[in-house]
């Protein structure tokens, strides 16, 4: 268990990154996987009070607060419409409601975890974070550094509705993903990301030009077998390389098909 | 620290460390109900609700309910009434260590979802971990009050 000296509920973002620039300082999200780190803790940060638990759709785009939980996401009817469905199905199978009132979206981004289905997801809808320090970038980009002492103040999706589905495999129905897919289509551009490798998860692009013309049940499955080829799957207790790279040509193709609207 | 809440519906204010976790603290305020089942977040056995939503106590620090309305099942008792003797006709319980967590849970998704199927009732307690039974029980026991509800219903008017 962490053993924290003490707890403040941040009044203002300043004063949130004021507190994180301490080396024995932690920004609490949901606590689930702090909690089960054991060190001490200087002064745990409590971002809270501070309204980030919000969903607003905005002239830039769909403003997601950094607080906003995973049930949250996962019930919006915005979203919904705007993802076709994409978050809840990334969201739905983790852990039970129970745990998804108290996990927020920003301490799964913050995490980067290599199993986490939501990094997948959020990669292939394309969407971008705010920290109160460095700023706004892609999440690609943030998903790519090191750990640093920065506030994940949003995450924002682009207002135009993609066409997206995430599929993963689970040895049962509520354990960590054995390999996560997700796929995203905006104007025909496609964006496929697949997580659980179980490294963290990498983002694909249609560099080949396979789904040029389009994503069919053909085409679909010949970007799955690039995929499988192009990116590196590990062992562990979940599953083999070998089983994880067989089931990337299988959910690839799901998640291109089901995004797409066709039948998998 | 002191922590200020509304613990089954009674104002109380006690001090706490800041990082007692509020199964531990609503335990100490007698709510034995709340039991521990894992340190992973995993088993739904710590189930409580918080401003009327079902979460997991071991996963919330005392310190951040401060504030908030918390019930567990010592005070949701008329609530569960209802649907528990449903449970325990279907023999769905062994050791019943898990009961409180799954009774709290069901009155959650029979307080959002009145009439759910069962795919629906299956999703949302599939975060309620049950060591001894198979689950199926359980799932018979809250169709069989479903059922019961519904011919009642039917009967009054
Ligand atoms: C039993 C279990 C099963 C799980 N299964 C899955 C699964 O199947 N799929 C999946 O995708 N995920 C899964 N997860 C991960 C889960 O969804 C969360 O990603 C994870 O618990 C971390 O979120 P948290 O809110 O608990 O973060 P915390 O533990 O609170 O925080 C994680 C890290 O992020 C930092 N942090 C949090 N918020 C911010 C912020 N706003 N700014 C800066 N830093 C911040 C914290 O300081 C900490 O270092 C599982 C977790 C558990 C415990
Ligand atoms: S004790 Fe197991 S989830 Fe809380
Ligand atoms: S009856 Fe023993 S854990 Fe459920």
């Amino acid at each position: 268990m962490l053993k924290i000296n003490q707890y403040v509920r941040a009044q203002s973002l300043d004063e949130a990154y004021a507190l994180c620039q301490k080396k024995s300082s932690v920004v609490l999200g949901g606590m689930m996987w702090l909690k089960m780190e054991d060190r001490p803790v200087g002064t745990a940060i409590d971002l809270c009070d501070l309204g980030l638990d919000r969903i607003e759709e905005k002239e830039d785009g769909w403003h997601i607060g950094a607080m906003v939980t995973l049930r949250q996401l996962e019930q919006h009817p915005g979203l919904g419409t705007l993802t076709g469905g994409a978050l809840a199905q990334a969201v739905g199978p983790i852990v039970g409601g129970q745990f998804r009132n108290l996990a927020p979206v920003g301490g799964s981004i913050w995490g980067r975890f290599g199993f986490s289905a939501l990094l997948t997801v959020f990669l292939a809808l394309g969407a971008e974070v705010v920290l109160h320090g460095a700023g706004r970038m892609p999440l690609e980009t943030f998903a790519a550094q090191p750990y640093g002492r920065d506030i994940l103040t949003e995450i924002l999706l682009p207002k135009q509705p993609v066409k997206a589905a995430c599929c993963s495999m689970r040895n049962t129905a509520t354990d960590f993903p054995v390999l996560v897919a997700a796929a995203g289509i905006r104007d025909g551009q496609v964006r496929c990301a697949v997580g659980a490798r179980p490294a963290k998860a990498a983002l694909l692009t249609d560099e080949q030009g396979l789904l040029a013309g389009g994503v069919t049940p053909e085409s679909a499955q010949a970007f799955a077998d690039w995929a499988a080829e192009k990116l590196s799957f590990d062992s562990n207790i979940r599953g083999s390389a070998d089983y994880r790279r067989t089931l990337c040509r299988v959910l690839v193709r799901r998640a291109l098909l089901a995004a797409q609207g066709e039948e998998a | 620290m002191e922590i200020k809440l509304i613990l089954n519906g009674r104002p109380i204010v006690r001090e706490a460390e800041p990082d007692t976790l509020l199964i531990d603290f609503v335990r100490a305020q007698g709510c034995l109900s709340v039991k521990r089942g894992c340190e992973t977040s995993n088993c739904g056995l710590c189930t409580v609700m918080l401003d009327g939503k079902p979460v997991l106590s071991c996963g919330v620090l005392a310190a951040r309910a401060s504030g908030h309305r918390v019930d567990t099942l010592e005070g949701l008792q008329a609530e569960a009434e209802d649907f528990v003797a449903f449970i325990a006709d279907q023999g769905a319980e062994q050791c019943g260590f898990c009961n409180p967590g799954f009774v709290m849970n069901t009155i959650a998704l029979l307080r959002e979802n009145p009439d759910p199927t069962d795919e629906e009732i299956k999703a949302f307690l599939v975060g309620n971990l049950c060591r001894c039974s198979g689950y199926e029980g359980q799932l018979r026991g809250i169709r069989a009050y479903l059922d019961a509800k519904k011919a009642r219903e039917k009967e009054a008017q």
